[in-house]
């Protein structure tokens, strides 16, 4: 029908003011928040750094499992109940018992109120599988104890990410979980990310340890190198103090040797280890290590008993700086590898918006350039609906702060492209219909009836497509699709309102004149 | 309204397209596609010089010194401006990419990295996984949709047609070795979205004639169809690909490839809609009976 009541006018005109006015608020700018919202801008055009980080478990599984074996050992020990050959082959803890102790050993590790073997009411799950075979008994991480083993490393991990990005400042980051081993990171603005991926390349495991005099210490030694690979030292495994004990780092002058050195200071715990240890190691040489690698490991001289102290090495300011950055976020449960990493420059992303105005704007005065050739009034009315189209679809992902990227762009022209598709399905009817029946308004209202299937089948395949982008894609090209997808419906309101209301006052005003389309 | 005979050419086109699609197959199957790091892995550095003396040759000279693997260089639009490929990618090292602008500035001069893309293998088979889900996802969600509003006839058509395009697409793209990545996989799925679209207007066109004319043969009906529908075809395959000519051209070097299989996937989805779509109804003889046989169950 071509009649349109009042308030069904009036509501497609407030519709169309209300988001065509947030189309237009990217470019002006208010006090209000509400009022003045901007598009957000992908990592693509606005420039930034996209992280994947991927959590290398490996070695907390293993510390784990040797935890375990300890706990075994003085559990059982207490009960009276002898275990022996106690190893460690890959992931599994294998351990053998005596023929009489068998079921109790069995009943102990299975049973659900288990002091070492916890079970998880919610997953129906030990913490470990326990598999027996005679006397000799092995314990695997169960699905379940491993995934929340994960879980675990990757929510502390997260937070020590969290506390290093915020750190190095830089404006609004993006830190989420993905699946049980992985961390988004999305820098936006961010020039170079080379300081911020060396930062979080970085366990920071911390720990203090006595260089070895003559190789009997009673905890073993191990044989580490220097961090600048000049030299290697014997080292006793025994750890006197670790990362986790600090309090604060930052990076200070020394006075005396006036070189660049991390001054920290350590809560009341580390202060009494740290004073113990020092005092009765006056002479030896304190190794600093840092993942592995010794910084420094200068000579004690005198007890410190204070509570603080300072690491020297072939530090610069920055250098200093980022160990102290590192040193007061703390240490990572587990290494990070960078598994995905992708980086724009700014300008790079300036040249992507300016080009994909250019060529918005191109294929949007092409497109209507013909259609006002192809269909002269009714191009006009079809371009007004076309033009209402972009100003809704724009004011749309404004309002709902959507991501807009490059193929987000992309997906806008090609908007522009397809939308008048479902204007010319129904001129055409029209024209088809005006053949047989002379009376021009029941030949529109039909052209608009016959052909209202056939748009929505159209429209409906692309939306699928759409969709299904929008679930499977990432980054940029979820961008295309939401685009793509807001970009149908807009299409399909500007056709059967904006264009269908003008169509209608032009039909009923021109009724008598002889050939309409 | 026109009046040209499709349908006489319906056997040599058919022909032709068969032709296409072996060829295509034989290219995707001996020649495979030219995958770029979001699903080979490896990567990517977008870098602009200062030194205009600066060449193809230099650059990949500077940058086979560093034992990166298979190393490919190509200018991308400007004069200053080259993409480098290589195989290697090390996600345990994050000076990595630092250290490679160091040596290259000692080699050639200041070069900017205007983009750096570095995939590791887990990820981009990932990735390619997903894409080739998505894929194939979107053809079943098609193939589910059409076959909900149509017989199955019509299902089957639509479906080749868009087998069809998306064949000689790739085809194409193995044939230049041009590249495969992130944005094509959406492209191709716009692709499928467009060809269905155009096959469905038809198709309801076919619907609607084979329900008024019992008595004209679906040989003729086809071309009828085709010939109502044909001026909306022809409008909607230009403004969308006047609008893709313009990404194409204006939109930046890095929206080329995804624009270009859109216009092909536009072209062939306009001519396989009349050309594969058209004939398999033709081939499974519909008739009248064919739907009214439908609308009674």
């Amino acid at each position: 029908m071509l009649y349109f009541s009042k308030l069904r006018i009036i509501s497609v005109i407030v519709f169309t003011i209300i988001f065509s006015y947030f189309a237009f608020s990217n470019f002006v700018k208010f006090d209000d928040k509400f009022f003045s919202k901007n598009i957000n801008l992908g990592l693509d055009l606005q420039g930034g750094s996209y992280l994947l980080l991927e959590i290398d478990n490996r070695p907390v599984i293993t510390q784990k499992l040797q935890a375990k074996i300890i706990e075994l050992k003085r559990y059982f020990k207490e009960k009276q109940i002898t275990l022996k050959n106690f190893s460690l082959k890959g992931d599994t803890i294998l351990f053998e018992t005596t023929d009489n102790e068998i079921e109790n050993v069995k009943n102990i590790l299975n049973d659900k109120e288990s002091d070492v073997n916890t079970y998880y009411p919610t997953y129906k799950s030990h913490e470990f599988d326990v598999l027996e075979d005679g006397n000799l008994f092995s314990l695997n991480y169960s699905r379940y104890g491993l995934v929340l083993l994960k879980n675990s490393s990757l929510d502390q991990a997260i937070e020590i990410v969290r506390r290093r990005v915020d750190e190095v400042g830089t404006n609004e980051p993006n830190i989420l979980k993905r699946g049980n081993d992985r961390i988004l990171v999305e820098l936006p603005g961010l020039d170079d990310p080379n300081r911020i991926k060396s930062l979080l390349g970085k366990t920071a495991n911390l720990t203090f340890q006595f260089i070895s005099q003559n190789n009997e210490e009673s905890f073993g030694t191990e044989k580490l190198s220097f961090e600048d690979g000049s030299r290697d030292a014997i080292v006793s495994k025994r750890i006197i103090l670790s990362g986790d004990n600090l309090v604060d780092a930052k990076p200070t002058m020394n006075s005396q040797t006036n070189e660049t050195v991390v001054s920290f200071s350590l809560d009341r715990v580390g202060a009494k280890k740290f004073g113990k240890a020092t005092s009765t190691g006056v002479g030896k040489q304190l190794a600093i290590v840092l993942d592995g690698k010794i910084i420094s490991a200068p000579s004690v001289r005198e007890p410190i008993v204070g509570g603080s102290g300072q690491i020297s090495g072939d530090f610069t300011f920055q250098s200093a700086t980022d160990l102290a950055l590192l040193l007061r976020s703390g240490a990572l449960p587990a290494p990070l590898n960078i598994i995905e990493e992708r980086t724009v420059g700014p300008d790079l992303g300036q040249d992507s918006i300016d080009a994909g105005i250019l060529s918005l704007f191109i294929g949007f005065l092409l497109v209507i350039l013909f259609m006002i050739y192809k269909y002269r009034a009714f191009g006009l009315i079809a371009n007004l609906a076309l033009v209402s189209n972009l100003f809704l679809l724009i004011g749309i992902l404004t309002l709902f702060e959507a991501t807009l990227t490059l193929p987000g762009i992309a997906g806008i022209i090609l908007t522009v492209g397809m939308a008048v598709d479902a204007n010319v399905l129904i001129f055409e009817r029209i024209k088809e219909e005006t053949k047989n029946e002379k009376n021009p308004i029941i030949a529109f209202d039909a052209g608009y009836t016959k052909s209202r299937t056939t748009i929505l089948d159209a429209n409906i395949t692309t939306l699928i497509a759409a969709f299904i982008l929008f679930f499977m894609g990432s980054g940029p090209v979820k961008g295309f699709s939401v685009t793509l997808g807001i970009g149908i419906l807009t299409t399909l309101f500007s056709v059967y309102f904006i264009a269908r209301l003008l169509t209608s006052l032009y039909v009923v005003k021109n009724k008598d004149k002889e050939q309409l389309l | 309204m026109s009046n040209i005979s499709f349908n006489k050419f319906y056997r040599k086109f058919n022909i032709l397209s068969l032709v296409l699609i072996v060829i295509s197959l034989v290219f995707l199957i001996f020649k495979g596609l030219n995958y770029g790091v979001d699903f080979k892995g490896g990567t990517l550095i977008e870098l602009r010089t200062t030194d205009k003396t600066n060449n193809i040759s230099l650059i990949r000279d500077s940058f086979n010194q560093m034992n990166l693997g298979d190393v490919s260089v190509k200018k991308f639009g400007n004069e200053t401006d080259f993409i480098v490929k290589f195989e290697k990618q090390n996600s345990n090292d994050p000076e990595f990419i630092k250290n490679i602008q160091n040596k290259l500035s000692s080699s050639i001069g200041d070069v900017d990295f205007r983009r750096v893309e570095n995939v590791g293998p887990k990820v981009s088979s990932e990735l390619l996984k997903s894409g080739i889900i998505a894929i194939s996802l979107s053809l079943a969600a098609m193939l589910l949709y059409i076959w909900i509003r149509f017989e199955w006839q019509f299902s089957l058509g639509a479906i080749l047609a868009i087998f069809h395009d998306v064949i000689i697409t790739l085809g194409i793209f193995s044939i230049f070795s041009l590249e495969i990545n992130l944005s094509i996989v959406a492209a191709v799925l716009t692709i499928v979205g467009y060809s269905m679209n155009d096959t469905v207007v038809i198709f309801d066109r076919v619907r609607e004639n084979l329900r008024k004319y019992s008595d004209i043969k679906i040989f003729d009906l086809t071309n009828i169809s085709i010939n109502e529908t044909l001026s909306r075809t022809i409008i909607t395959s230009v403004t969308t690909l006047l609008a893709l000519f313009s990404i194409y051209l204006f939109g930046g070097e890095i929206l080329k490839g995804f624009s270009l299989a859109m216009i092909l996937g536009v072209i062939f989805g306009t001519y396989s809609s009349i050309y594969i779509a058209n004939p398999i109804l033709v081939a499974l003889n519909v008739s009248q009976r064919t739907i009214v046989k439908e609308e009674k169950d």
